[in-house]
């Protein structure tokens, strides 16, 4: 107990380290002894303003999807599905396009709560899908879930295209944090609160994901149960893709690697999967932007490759073990 | 094979034929305003623009179905188009995009050509060497890969200077509305040197659908058969990536739609269909979305979302093909 | 003849064939018993090139299959696998004239039409000519891909478990055309059987394997005796002999 307890702390201590790192590297260059020595009122501005909302937004970001993709994956009890590969982060984006047409002058919460229905709409579309698939292999799963993006990404695409969106829908849609500034993040407090709801629900998700008749048996109301965590999912996405855009594979690889070293209680596996997601989120964020400093490579490239990588061995080591 | 099967298959691609025409005849002349000194030359290169991609993306789709065995694998769906772009992209990233236009672009192509061949023989002998896999583990693993190949031509796209970005993003953003004909007689060329080796092989291509072991047990080289597939997949999927861009799900699309309208299973009837098919949704489609509807570049979109939908139903419907 | 000499295949760790050797020479029926697992299939899959031995290998009339072009032998020698689903949507006739294709390479002679009219209607295929596969039972279309390998008119015809989806009164009409084939057309007929019973009665020479080699390799006078059966199968098997057939009694 005490070692698990330990070794939590270190991860946490791990995770406040590249958060540091991340507040102190950017194209501004940040004096910290400016900040000891009372005069400096530009460090400090630039941490209040800027660095410190980019780094909170990494933070939350990143554990709230990781903990988004350990609740589909109970759901729809596959170790592959996450919000990019469900059809919830496209929706969520159509969703923003809708808004942008037909209501362009709504307030940010409003904008995600219509993003979140568009996501909430295009998950349960995911599900219903897999209902109809006769025998369901662990693989036609996210197959289905990526190709089912695919189809809502093109009809996003049309009408952005109709109506000469284009350009700003994927400018907004890059998953970029370098906008991140206090006042334009806060959104993602609500999807963390959401995700930690979640963790509050641990052991009902975590009784889906056995299955229906298991969940049942224990008394679990499992409608309700998966309703909620749809409706968390799809808010978490939601949060995220109003605010940063797209951020594929966090809800896929950081629940899987904590899996791999300690098994699918949710309960206990929560906290872990959430200082990975934002652990990788932290790494990816810097690694973009130190590569090409002082340019930026938008986070969302970074983790396209990194978790199209991790996906892609997931995959060939799940054959590994079946052959 | 019963003569009527081959009947109603010939009689359906006349059909094919004359609605392929007949989108020809339209594509030229409506809304021409008897411009024709403009209107010919500049359509009359989009049209063949449209059908050398139309071939090259159906044939490529039906021969690497033959020798992968199954309907839902195209080349666009494992990536191969991907992997063109980004092996582009890798070219100017190491030599410059000032090394990349004192290039003579057909050198450049057949280079690029013979890099695809290579990484293509490489990805089938990960994946389909040793057998036995399942066929969702292929595709899940070919859709990745092509995410993969997708992310990181954008990752090296950013890490070259921002310069060197556009001018890629410019390169690359050849479509169906605004082809790169500069190769266009080049690419001609090579389709056709192409099609002549797939023409002589074309019943040792029939023999491959009934499966390897059949096949090896009829005297098909199995290894060389497939080795010619896969050289023959490549250079299309050039092709038509170097003139329009990628293009998905657009060869699952056509190919099925023609294994669906022939009910026959031999490549001298299929081939044909596909192609057909392809250059009526090539040509038919950009002449609704610019005439009728007043579009403009809209057409991989709308294919995409049809070959998607077409995608699942497919899922749906057979999980062992 | 069809040679294997020394022949060894391992999948990961296990042997499934170590160290075989087996002549078969030409003419007769040769069936091919043993347990689950003992390797039959695996060594039919080598003899016909379909698998890659590790080491050894295999000659047909001289031969070595390994060096030899794939159309040359697929004029000397057809084999049937037991897996017979397929992809194509193909009737019974497009099938069964896909076994001239070594002859002609796809364009179909006069004489190719008369060949495959007869193995069609050697298998009591008639009616079922322009059907389509998918449409069939599974013991039609098994009989369907037979034919096919007689319309292949090779000398060596290999077959695995080609009884395995035929009913009783089929399975006796399917080895009495095997008969025929051997001893009016002088086929070399080999097939892995599962019923010994069958393998007793209508073969000529039966060889038993177990664990990845040959335990015994006989006429049915040397092979189906009880203690030879025991030794295969672990089970004792009776054998009685009525009216000149051999009948086998299970414990």
């Amino acid at each position: 107990m005490f070692e698990r307890n330990g070794r939590l702390v270190l991860a946490w201590t791990g995770v406040a380290a590249l958060a540091f790192v991340s507040l102190t590297i950017g194209a501004g260059t940040l004096h910290l002894e400016e900040l000891f020595s009372g005069s400096g009122g530009n460090a400090s501005a630039l941490l209040r303003e800027s660095r410190v909302p980019r780094t909170l937004a990494l933070v939350l970001a990143g554990s709230s999807l990781a903990i988004a993709g350990l609740i589909m994956q109970m759901i729809a009890r596959n170790r592959f599905v996450e919000p990019a590969t469900a059809g919830t982060a496209e929706s969520a984006a159509l969703g923003v396009l809708a808004v942008m047409l037909l209501a362009p002058g709504i307030s940010v919460l409003a904008r995600m709560l219509v993003a979140g229905g568009f996501a909430l709409a295009g998950t349960f579309l995911f599900l219903l899908i897999l209902r109809r698939i006769p025998h369901r292999s662990a693989l036609v799963v996210p197959l289905v879930g990526l190709m089912l993006g695919g189809v809502i990404d093109s009809i996003t695409t049309f009408f952005a295209y109709r109506y000469d969106l284009l350009q700003s829908i994927s400018t907004w849609m890059a998953g970029d944090f370098s906008g991140v500034l206090a006042g334009r993040y806060e959104l993602l407090w609500i999807g963390f609160a959401l995700a930690l709801a979640g963790y509050l629900a641990a052991d009902r998700f975590t009784a889906i994901g056995i299955g229906e008749t298991f969940a049942v048996n224990v008394g679990i109301n499992y409608n309700r149960v998966v309703a909620i965590g749809l409706l968390i999912v799809s808010l978490i996405t939601a949060s995220v893709v109003v605010t940063v855009g797209l951020i594929p594979f966090v809800g896929l690889i950081a629940p899987n690697l904590v899996a791999m070293r300690m098994g699918d209680n949710a309960r206990r596996s929560l906290p872990w999967v959430a200082l990975t997601g934002a652990a990788l989120i932290l790494l990816c964020d810097i690694a973009g932007r130190v590569v090409r400093y002082p340019y930026e490579i938008p986070v969302g490239t970074v983790v396209g490759v990194v978790g199209g990588a991790v996906f892609l061995a997931l995959l060939l080591r799940r054959e590994r073990q079946v052959g | 094979m019963a003569n009527s099967a081959i009947r109603s298959s010939r009689q359906t691609l006349f059909g094919l034929f004359a609605g392929a025409m007949l989108c020809v005849a339209l594509f030229l002349t409506v809304g021409a305003n008897g411009q024709w000194d403009f209107v010919l030359p500049f359509r009359g290169t989009k049209i063949l623009t449209m059908v050398l991609v139309g071939y090259s993306v159906a044939v490529s789709a039906v021969l690497f179905q033959t020798a992968t065995g199954n309907r839902i694998l195209t080349p666009g769906i494992m990536g191969f188009d991907s992997l063109f772009i980004l092996l582009q992209t890798l070219i100017v990233f190491s030599i410059g995009a000032q090394g990349y236009t004192g290039i003579d672009p057909r050198l450049l192509f057949a280079g690029q050509a013979a890099l695809m061949i290579g990484f293509s023989a490489l990805l089938y002998r990960l994946l389909f060497h040793s057998g036995g896999r399942s066929l969702h583990l292929l595709v899940l693993t070919g859709v990745v890969l092509g995410i993969l190949f997708r992310s990181l031509s954008e990752f090296a796209g950013r890490v070259i200077s921002p310069n060197e970005y556009l001018f890629l993003q410019d390169r690359f953003f050849a479509s169906f509305n605004n082809p790169d004909t500069q190769l266009l007689a080049f690419s001609y060329g090579v389709v056709g040197a192409v099609s002549l080796m797939a023409w002589r092989m074309l019943p040792a291509f029939d023999v491959l659908g009934l499966g390897r072991e059949r096949a090896i047990s009829l005297g098909v080289d199995h290894r060389r058969t497939v080795g010619a597939i896969l050289a023959i997949t490549a250079v299309l999927v050039s092709i038509s990536t170097a003139l329009v861009g990628p293009v998905t799900f657009f060869g699952l699309l056509v190919s099925n739609l023609a294994y669906w309208l022939i009910r026959s299973h031999r490549h001298v009837l299929i081939l044909p269909a596909a192609t057909l098919l392809a250059v009526i949704a090539l040509l038919a489609g950009q002449l609704v979305l610019e005439q009728a509807l007043g579009f403009g570049t809209n057409l991989r979109v709308v294919l995409e979302f049809a070959g998607g939908i077409t995608f699942i139903l497919l899922l749906l419907r057979d999980p062992r093909r | 003849m069809i040679e294997a000499i020394s022949v060894t295949k391992r999948y990961g760790s296990s042997v499934v064939l170590d160290d075989v050797s087996v002549k078969i020479p030409h003419g007769g029926i040769t069936a091919i018993i043993g347990p689950n697992g003992a390797g039959k299939s695996t060594l039919l899959g080598v003899m016909s090139r379909l698998i890659a031995p590790d080491a050894g290998h295999v000659t047909i009339d001289g031969m070595r299959v390994d060096q030899t072009p794939g159309a040359v032998l697929a004029r000397r020698l057809a084999i049937l696998r037991q897996d017979n689903h397929i992809m194509l949507r193909l009737t019974v006739r497009d099938l069964v004239a896909f076994g001239r294709y070594p002859h002609n390479h796809g364009r179909l002679s006069l004489a190719d039409r008369d060949i495959i009219e007869q193995a069609i209607r050697q298998l009591d295929l008639d009616a079922l000519g322009d059907r389509y596969l998918d449409e069939l039972s599974g013991g039609q279309r098994q009989r369907a891909f037979i034919a096919m390998v007689l319309a292949q008119e090779t000398d060596y015809i290999l077959l695995d478990e080609p009884l395995s989806s035929l009913d009783v009164q089929k399975s006796v009409q399917m080895l009495g055309l095997f008969r025929t084939a051997a001893d009016e057309l002088s086929r070399t007929i080999v097939i892995v059987v599962h019923d010994i019973a069958f393998a007793a009665n209508y073969a000529d020479r039966i060889i038993a394997m177990r664990d990845g080699r040959i335990v015994a390799d006989g006429s049915p006078d040397e092979v189906i005796r009880q203690d030879v059966l025991e030794e295969i199968y672990d089970v004792p098997i009776g054998v009685h002999h009525v009216d000149g057939r051999r009948l086998l009694a299970y414990p």
